[in-house]
């Protein structure tokens, strides 16, 4: 369990904010200028805040009261930067091995093959940074952090500076490194999406304030909470993997109810979890009837969040989870939504793309002993 | 090369090389600190270390020479000092290093200063997020990546110090087998009827040694860049 607290003054703004991170990936999600990068920035040591408290378990990294200010190279984070910043004179394994050498005699350590595997790195390692893809350099970055027996990753927007494919083809590592590696993550994203796929904790930042914290489905499924802006809100629902149909469509059972979606990869079983963007979600008082969309689940109002504009989010509790659903602050007079109220959120199947479907968490973290 | 060259000539040509050397070797560490230093740290003074290293390009060969002998005369603080350990610098070939050591200072540490602002300062601080202490990350990080820079201005101050002149005779004068470097057997030569055949040897022997210093660099630099740029 990480625990941070920080005060700092930057010029026109200050960072003033405190959030636990238990194991998993923390999500720091929020717009840019939020102060994100700063947060991490400070817990890498990289920043020196005003005041604060960052405490790994029993292990303090940072207590300005109690005059502890731990040198960077003594806190023992794995750090992904937004840029890669791998070591150009070095091999890629010469990078991967760069942070072990460091590490202390005692330290539990990764196993070099298993995250060479795991990463995907075999072909890569006797090259130079300098022939690498963007998304091969990030992949080397991750093993690098991973390798120098880290109690903490920290991963600053790591894949801002990838393309769309290259992006899809990180997500799924970070899927892995959470729910194979027993050190919390801290990851820092401006992308909803990518929050969706990934958070088990969400922090949302505004302003240099925490305006929300909490399990990822809870913070996401809160009308109130869209550091990313309206366009962005959407609930994550947790499923399952039922059965591939021949015409295309994938089944999914979340909370005892079917969810067709477009055909993505997986075995029938696995746990998956699910990004609905709210303003793919359309509202009804009623089921309705003859129509095209194949996903009407049944729910309760449970929150109406007019916006600045025209629009509103509504709120659905429903047996699958929380969803939010985007309409207009006309149609929510005019259907009467109102807490409490019975309606249906109606889903076009197309609407989910694959990349808003990740793998779900694995079951339980097996804690690495520690030193 | 012995018999093209006369004993008095080749004597000359031995002593330059050995002083060039003596000087550069002696000098790159202090370079290299002081180099790392002026780029990267912050501390009072800066803006005089910075001068003081400058200061030998510009002030006239002749004073710097001359500050030499009153510093490190056998009378001068720390030459009296030196000689209580018998450690001799006026009038020695030791002296003729430390003054073309000195003179070619300000040019070694410049190329090296520029190769070291060169590296982005996030990948120093990547290694020391990886566990890496200041010296460490110097060790590995800064210094293999300014190695291009430092092996250029290791030749640069080389050659500066074969031609070192004006601060060499001033300091430890013209004493030949012990002081008399190339530029000051020119020099020597140039003063008595029919030297000029030996001056002419020694302006040939100048001229090769310093383009093959500058070639020498331009290939090695290349080498290292390629090997550190990861291409």
């Amino acid at each position: 369990m990480l625990s941070v607290a920080l005060r700092h003054a930057f010029a026109g703004f200050t960072l003033d904010i405190a959030f636990t991170a238990p194991p998993g990936i923390t999500a720091l999600f929020g717009r840019s200028g939020a102060g994100k990068t700063s947060i991490v920035n400070a817990v890498a040591g990289l920043l020196r805040p005003d005041a604060g408290r960052i405490a790994a378990g029993e292990w303090v990294l940072l207590d300005t009261d109690a005059g502890i200010r731990l040198a960077p190279h003594r806190r023992r984070v794995g750090y992904v930067f937004q840029e890669g910043r791998l070591f150009p004179h070095l091999s890629v394994r010469q990078n991967l091995r760069y942070g072990a050498w460091f590490a202390p005699r005692g330290a539990v350590r990764e196993d070099f093959g298993r995250v060479v595997e795991m990463l995907g790195l075999g072909p890569l390692l006797d090259r130079g940074p300098g022939a690498l893809s963007g998304g091969e350099k990030q992949r080397v970055a991750i093993g690098r952090a991973l390798l120098a027996a880290p109690r903490l990753i920290l991963a600053d927007e790591p894949l801002a500076a990838l393309d769309e494919g290259r992006k899809a083809e990180i997500l799924p590592y970070f899927e892995r490194l959470r729910d194979e590696v027993a050190v919390p993550i801290l990851y820092v994203s401006h992308a909803a999406s990518e929050v969706a796929r990934l958070a088990t904790t969400v922090v949302a930042l505004d302003a240099g304030r925490v305006v929300a914290q909490g399990p990822a489905a809870a913070v996401l499924g809160d009308p109130a909470i869209t550091p990313a802006g309206a366009r962005a809100a959407g609930a994550v629902l947790a499923a399952r993997i039922v059965a591939h149909h021949d015409d295309g469509l994938t089944e999914l059972e979340a909370g005892g109810w079917p969810l067709f979606l477009p055909r993505f990869a997986g075995q029938p079983g696995a746990a998956v979890r699910i990004r609905i963007a709210a303003h793919d979600v359309i509202v009804a008082r009623t089921r309705p009837e003859g129509l095209s969309a194949l996903n009407i689940l049944p729910g309760t109002v449970a929150e109406v969040r007019p916006g600045e504009g025209p629009g509103a989010i509504v709120a659905l509790d429903t047996p699958a989870g929380r969803l939010l659903a985007r309409v207009t602050r006309r149609s929510a007079a005019a259907l009467g939504l109102v807490p409490g109220v019975a309606a249906h959120a109606v889903m076009k199947s197309v609407a989910i793309a694959p990349a808003d479907v990740g793998a779900g968490p694995r079951g339980p973290h097996v804690p690495r002993p520690g030193p | 090369m012995t018999d093209w060259l006369g004993p008095e000539e080749w004597k000359a040509v031995a002593l330059s090389l050995r002083v060039a050397l003596w000087a550069t070797l002696a000098s790159l560490p202090l370079g290299v600190l002081t180099a790392h230093a002026l780029a990267r740290w912050t501390f009072p003074g800066k803006h005089v270390l910075n001068g003081l290293v400058h200061l030998p390009l510009i002030l006239p060969p002749v004073v710097t020479g001359y500050l030499l002998l009153l510093t490190f005369g056998i009378r001068g603080p720390v030459g009296a000092l030196l000689a209580d350990w018998g450690i001799v610098l006026a009038f020695r070939w030791t002296g003729a290093a430390l003054a073309a050591g000195i003179m070619a200072f300000p040019l070694m540490v410049r190329a090296i200063r520029l190769s070291i602002e060169a590296i982005d300062p996030k990948l120093e601080q990547a290694g020391a997020t990886l566990g890496a202490s200041p010296l460490w990350v110097f060790a590995t990080v800064t210094l293999p990546m300014a190695l291009p820079g430092i092996v250029a201005g290791a030749i640069l101050a080389f050659a500066k110090a074969m031609g070192e002149f004006g601060a060499t005779i001033t300091f430890v004068s013209n004493i030949p087998g012990q002081t008399r470097t190339i530029p000051s057997a020119i020099h020597a030569f140039l003063q008595v009827p029919g030297g000029e055949g030996s001056a002419m040897k020694l302006v040939i022997v100048s001229v090769a040694v310093a383009m093959a210093a500058l070639l020498g660099s331009e290939v090695i630099a290349r080498r290292v860049a390629a090997r550190v740029g990861g291409a």
